[in-house]
């Protein structure tokens, strides 16, 4: 790990002011920046504490009927806040996915949307990565790439956002609450991460010296609690990322779909909202032909970066397996195996 | 430049002089207060062996900057026998034959101090073991690990046992 100076600011404005020099990161728990800092990976030359700043801990039902995530509330204590779990069980579901027990109590909801990909070509200073070194060339593209991105990839960079918890917010049409240099302003999350292109080490919108400080999920946003799933393959039972994922959310009125909502981790560089996915699943009936009609719209556009043609079936079926299990019903509890697709369903036609 | 900063490790207050903030929890605790208990596996946060209660809260203490959690209380594994009786944890490890090498059994410990607190498991064998994936253990100790962490578990409810820290 390289040497850093280390500065914790009392305040957001101090925090902003501090971050702004150039070289700085933010530190929130440090659960990725300090492993990506032992690797040589990123080697930033001061850390700016934000593990304490006032005012950025609170889970709270707004007057207006959004609800409001303080950046630093853990990833454990958002999964089970009761009222919020009630509210966006696909979210609570999805944390509880992620990750270990021991991470989740100690990570963060603003550092969760800033982790980096897990790309191993990133995360190997030997290797040539466009992100960690712009024009290095990217040595996923011909490598062991079968988990790398599907979509909105591009010849500089196939690596993918390894979040769990951004693709149900990004479902929800969550709100990132940013503050920074030249003040306060919105920004929704599905443009909040950005698709590599020709400058795949431009990550997020955020500028230097910006601070996420919250995330906002608009009014009406619980709507979909009674039929909300996450559902994540990976390639052991716990503790691992997603080879794919899907959110799904549906409104339902008289057994009919009346509102959607789907999107998919593990496919690209952001969570991936399938917009023409919802448009064919709105006012159409909850059945297996429905719900392969809408996977196949999620994953149009959809190619191989390399040998991962198999993760498009894939994502269809999980997208699929996501949508039945959201039009069986929430469950009244989280899943001994939270999003798992191989867990046992009973009413649930999964092979459809 | 230096930090000073404060913990409180297994009830003791202990003051310790930082000449680099790169120290990790866990070499704050090995390496300066030499509590050996706690062990580097991975020190990635993969693997768990470093696992320690930090204000109540299981985390992996290899992914914790020491100068961060000033004033921060902690309990490793060699906070929780009292007057030489073994923790339930502790104790069930041993009935049940829950290690062999016993690299990853402080870990294993802590963490499972730290879920029986956190109390979302309850009895189900399939949710323990869920919810101590976070900890590897190389020599499959895990049939008797997740005997051991239910059998403790009701027993400290039986008993009323108390945590310490």
């Amino acid at each position: 790990m390289n040497r850093f100076d280390y500065i914790r600011p009392a305040t957001v404005a101090e925090a902003v002011t501090a971050a702004s020099v150039p070289g700085s990161a933010f530190l929130a728990a440090g659960t990725n920046l300090l492993d990506l800092m032992k690797g040589g990976v990123v080697r930033p030359e001061r850390l700016v504490d934000v593990s304490r700043l006032p005012g950025l801990d609170a889970v709270e039902a707004l007057p207006d009927g959004a609800f409001r995530i303080g950046a630093r509330v853990r990833n454990a204590e958002l999964a089970h806040d009761r009222d919020f779990a009630r509210r966006f069980p696909a979210v609570a579901e999805a944390l509880l996915s992620g990750a270990s027990a021991q991470l989740r109590n100690a990570a963060t909801a603003g550092g969760n949307l800033l982790q980096r990909t897990r790309c191993a070509y990133f995360y190997d200073p030997a290797s040539a990565c466009n992100k960690r070194e712009p024009g290095a060339g990217c040595d996923a593209l011909g490598g062991e790439n079968r988990l790398h991105a599907v979509l909105g990839w591009s010849e500089s960079c196939i690596a993918t956002h390894p979040s769990d918890f951004c693709v149900p917010l990004a479902a929800l049409g969550a709100v990132v609450e940013i503050e920074g240099p030249g003040g306060r302003r919105e920004v929704p999350l599905e443009e909040f991460h950005l698709l590599p292109g020709s400058t795949p080490e431009r990550e997020s919108v955020l500028s230097p010296g910006e601070l996420v400080v919250a995330l906002r999920l608009p009014a009406g946003a619980d709507a979909f609690a009674a039929h909300s799933r996450y559902v994540k393959l990976r390639e052991r039972t716990s503790y691992a990322f997603a080879v794919v994922s899907a959110a799904a959310m549906l409104r339902m009125e008289g057994g009919t779909i009346a509102e959607a909502r789907l999107a998919l981790g593990g496919v690209a560089l952001k969570p991936w909202r399938a917009r023409e996915a919802e448009a064919v699943l709105a006012g159409a009936r909850p059945d297996a032909a429905t719900f392969r009609r809408a996977a196949e719209a999620a994953l149009e556009g959809a190619h191989p970066s390399g040998e991962n043609g198999f993760k498009i079936e894939l994502a269809r079926r999980i997208a699929a397996r996501a949508l039945a299990l959201a039009a069986a019903g929430t469950p009244e509890r989280i899943p001994a195996l939270p999003a798992s697709p191989l867990a046992p369903v009973t009413g649930v036609a999964l092979h459809g | 430049m230096s930090w000073s900063i404060t913990l409180t490790v297994n009830g003791e207050p202990r003051h310790v002089e930082l000449d680099d903030p790169r120290v990790t929890l866990l070499d704050l605790l090995r390496e300066r207060l030499d509590l050996t208990g706690s062990k580097k596996g991975c020190d990635r946060g993969q693997c768990g062996a470093c696992t320690v209660l930090l204000d109540g809260q299981r985390v992996n203490s290899c992914l914790a900057l020491a100068v961060s959690h000033d004033g921060a209380e902690v309990v490793t594994i060699e906070g929780l026998a009292r007057s030489g009786v073994l923790h339930p944890v502790q104790a069930a490890f041993i009935e049940h034959d829950a290690f062999q090498c016993g690299f990853c059994t402080p870990g294993q410990i802590m963490s499972a101090v730290g879920m029986i607190g956190e109390a979302q498991a309850g009895d189900d064998p399939e949710r323990v073991r869920e919810c101590m994936s976070g900890n590897l253990c190389r020599c499959g100790a895990y049939q008797g690990i997740t005997e051991a962490v239910l059998d403790a578990q009701q027993r400290m409810g039986q008993d009323g046992w108390e945590e310490a820290a």
